[in-house]
């Protein structure tokens, strides 16, 4: 019998349909991945089999837990199989967590809601987090979650959910918003959970190699729909639907671009030996020790180069794009922009913008897109009239492909990528000869990210546009720049060009950070080599 | 997002705008004149032709609500528009610049903060002597560190932001990404604030002018009226009633309407869409 089994489940909202009828099927011991893009429903799913969804939704189907189906359950039936019997993670272990409760009290609190008695509970809780890595030495169970760094904190997420050993873990974009190294170690430590209790696993993501290297089986998920599913290596070896070849196609996208870049040119921008230093804690009265975010760092841009920053969250990378953009002073060193030093002058910002990562905040809500494109021509010595202005916005924006009618509206009324583009016209309107990119495709869709990234090199092979790209993806960095940079705690641990360093990482974190990335080829061959040798797939 | 106001946010403007609607009617229009003594007529109890009685001067007790309602909006109008204009500019300034400057601006607001309003608005319209005039200064005084922390807190947030950093990007000095950027996402909280501000001059001005310190006879104002009554409790105990529920429903109007108006323009309070 099927752990889980879910027949025909339809949701709406209002009357709007979230969930089509989708049907999947889970056994114990197994791991179920969906993936999709935003809107394609499959945190709902999830919701849906642990009954959370929102008041106003209405579900339909079936949806048969160990048998028993679920959704004819009175309220209490249902809350009693919570955190009993079935587990949940949530994407943003932050949130997720009472940040006014010991990280020992909230892992007991769900023993206690089960009925367990206050030692008993203590002991679970103890036990838990020593399987998911924090023994006493690590986070004392007295410790509050904003006193652990952001994989620990998913880690006592991860506890709150097996204390009781659930036979079902449903784990809703656990590592999304975790760096590649964590995201690695809290993989492991949910396979190896579900593992040891025999449990099933739900694994939502929207990454597609995350889930290849998780999932035995994979549900594909459009529109509330589901577009194909079957056995990994089987599905992904021969997808039969359009979309999921575009998505599997766009995951692996490498931007052709036509023109090489100068490597004799000047550089367009160069930073020689940067130091950004900022007070430490304070003492009473007396200023803390600096800490140095970034560290003698040194860098040149080439025209029409593309240059990859990597690093993980606190490694430097946004202090030194700051510095770069004279957003902020260098406290030793100098940053030279076509050749001269970079001091914020009005006359030189016109050389190098920036895009943000943030497709919602990087614009001003009440201001009409006209009016944001049009803000940097407040660098041009004379500004422009209103026509003129007018029609370097439609320019700026037929270059993202956008329509001029798109100059009238605000960007609310856009989809991410829109924005996104928008954020790129913004940067261009000044003809720059440098932009840098602050995880400027990290919070997009596979297929729009792929359309953004062909954007960005088609830009770059027409102006002759060099980039400074900052990412903590490095698959998307390996597919788009010339040159790469390691940087670690605040140094640049390694650079080079982006094909040796990847071939050939000659410093060990940078390996590390390669191996820890998900790739799908990688996981599809690594499933292949298991299974041949395996008992067949059940199903 | 059209939703429908709220029973409070409707009952609060509607409120509010009876006594806006009185005061400036009042400059127009009222039953009886306020300076004209009809000793003959004193301390009459409500008829037709005196729907709020007579004082003990004979004056017409509706006229001088109306008028009352006159001098209090003008108090408190002009002390919330001192508070706005001086403490607005220096809460931009304050979150533009940090440092130094924030420190002086954000010490100075706690060293008035440190003092009850009431009594040190008592002390300078002491020193100033009492009038309407200076009953303004003093209650507008205390506005001021009210609106340079509001803007302070909700500017140092606003900083933050993306667009902000974008704007940096393309060269903006402080002071143009303060007017461009930063002002227009406080307007809604500095609405909300300035209505309950405004009330709680009401409630100043009515307080000072109940201590002999606030608007002069023989201009009409409602603490006046409560001190008068206050002599006459135990012979015209309805002398005290109409002036207390002006200042009563008033008041709970304009926080009504500025509670309203927080419900709707605060998008931390606002759920879901």
């Amino acid at each position: 019998m099927a752990l889980l089994e879910i027949d025909d489940l339809k949701l709406t909202i209002d009357g709007i349909p979230i969930l089509k009828g989708l049907s999947l099927r889970l056994d114990a011991g197994q791991v179920l991945g969906v993936v999709g893009e935003s809107g394609s429903g499959k945190s709902m799913t999830a919701l849906a089999v642990i009954g959370l969804t929102p008041d106003e939704a209405k579900v339909e189907g079936a949806i048969r837990f160990d048998g028993q189906e679920q959704l004819g359950l009175a309220e209490a039936d249902r809350q009693r199989l919570r955190g009993r019997a079935i587990g949940m993670v949530f994407q943003e272990p932050m949130t997720a967590l009472n940040p006014v409760m010991t990280i020992g009290d909230q892992v007991a609190e769900t023993a206690r809601l089960a009925g367990v008695g206050r030692a008993e509970a203590r002991r679970l809780a103890r036990r838990a987090l020593d399987r998911v890595g924090l023994p006493a030495e690590v986070a004392p169970p007295g410790r509050y979650p904003h006193e652990l760094s952001g994989g620990q904190r998913q880690r006592v997420a991860i506890a709150l959910a097996v204390v009781l050993s659930p036979r079902l873990i449903i784990a809703d974009e656990p590592t999304t918003a975790l760096d590649v190294t964590t995201q690695a170690q809290i993989l492991a430590l949910l396979k190896q959970l579900t593992a040891e209790d025999g449990a099933g696993l739900i694994l939502v993501s929207h990454d597609l190699a995350v889930v290849a290297q998780m999932a035995d089986h994979v549900a594909i998920l459009k529109d509330g729909a589901i577009v194909e599913q079957g056995e990994t290596a089987a599905l992904f070896a021969n997808l039969t639907q359009p979309y999921s070849r575009t998505l599997l196609a766009d995951a692996a996208r490498v931007p052709i671009r036509h023109r090489q870049p100068d490597l004799a040119a000047a550089p367009a921008l160069e930073a020689i030996g940067v130091t950004r230093a900022y007070p430490g804690p304070r003492r009473w009265l007396r200023a803390g020790a600096p800490v140095e975010a970034v560290s003698a760092v040194s860098l040149a841009i080439r025209p029409g180069e593309i240059v990859g920053l990597v690093g993980e969250s606190g490694s430097g990378k946004s202090t030194l794009l700051r510095t770069l953009l004279a957003l902020e002073a260098p406290q030793a060193g100098e940053v030279r922009l076509g050749g001269e030093a970079f001091t914020g002058a009005r006359a030189q910002r016109r050389r190098i913008q920036v895009v943000f990562q943030d497709p919602h905040g990087s614009f001003n809500p009440r201001w009409t897109v006209e009016r944001l494109v049009a803000e940097p021509l407040h660098l041009l010595d004379a500004p422009p009239t209103a026509a003129e202005r007018r029609r370097k916005v439609e320019a700026a924006l037929d270059q993202v492909g956008l329509l001029a009618e798109a100059a009238d509206r605000y960007p609310h009324q856009f989809s991410g990528g829109q924005r996104q583009r928008i954020a790129i016209a913004r940067a261009l309107i000044v003809e720059p000869s440098v932009i840098a990119l602050d995880e400027a495709v990290s919070a997009l869709d596979v297929t729009v990210r792929a359309g953004v990234l062909d954007l960005l090199a088609q830009l770059s092979d027409r102006l002759g546009l060099a980039y400074l790209f900052v990412s903590h993806d490095m698959g998307v960095v390996r597919g788009l720049t010339d040159q790469v940079l390691v940087m670690k705690a605040g140094v640049i641990v390694e650079q080079g060009p982006t094909a040796a360093v990847f071939a050939k990482p000659r410093h060990p974190y940078t390996a590390q950070l390669i191996a820890a990335t998900p790739d799908l080829d990688r996981a599809l061959a690594a499933r292949a080599g298991r299974l041949s040798g395996g008992p067949a797939p059940s199903r | 997002m059209s939703r429908r106001p709220s029973l409070g946010l409707t009952l609060g403007a509607a409120i509010s705008a009876v006594f806006v609607l009185a005061a400036l009617g009042s400059l127009l229009w009222t039953p009886y004149r306020v300076d004209a003594l009809d000793i003959a007529q004193r301390l009459r109890p409500p008829s037709w032709s005196h729907p709020f009685g007579t004082d003990h001067f004979g004056r017409d007790g509706l006229s001088m609500i109306l008028v009352g309602a006159r001098n209090a909006l003008a108090v408190s109008l002009v002390a919330v528009g001192l508070g706005m204009a001086v403490g607005v500019p220096l809460g931009l300034l304050a979150a533009a610049r940090r440092g130094l400057a924030d420190e002086l601006v954000m010490r100075a607001n706690d060293v008035i903060f440190a003092f009850p309003a009431l009594i040190l608005a008592i002390l300078i319209t002491a020193v100033l002597g009492p009038g309407a005039i200076n009953a303004v200064i003093a209650i507008g005084v205390f506005n001021i560190p009210v609106f340079a922390r509001l803007t302070r807190g909700s500017a140092l947030s606003l900083w933050t932001r993306d667009y902000v950093l974008a704007a940096r990007a393309a060269g903006k000095g402080p002071a143009r990404i303060s007017l461009e950027h930063i002002l227009p996402g406080l307007v809604s909280a500095l609405i909300v604030q300035a209505t309950l501000q405004f009330s709680l001059g009401i409630i100043a001005e009515a307080g000072l002018s109940y201590v002999g310190l606030g608007t002069q006879p023989p201009n009409p104002s409602w603490g006046r009226m409560l001190n008068d009554a206050q002599v006459l409790i135990g012979t015209a105990p309805l002398q005290a009633v109409f002036p207390g529920l002006a200042i009563v429903i008033t008041v709970l109007g304009l926080n009504l309407l500025g509670d309203g108006l927080r419900d709707r323009l605060d998008p931390r309070l606002r759920g879901g869409r």
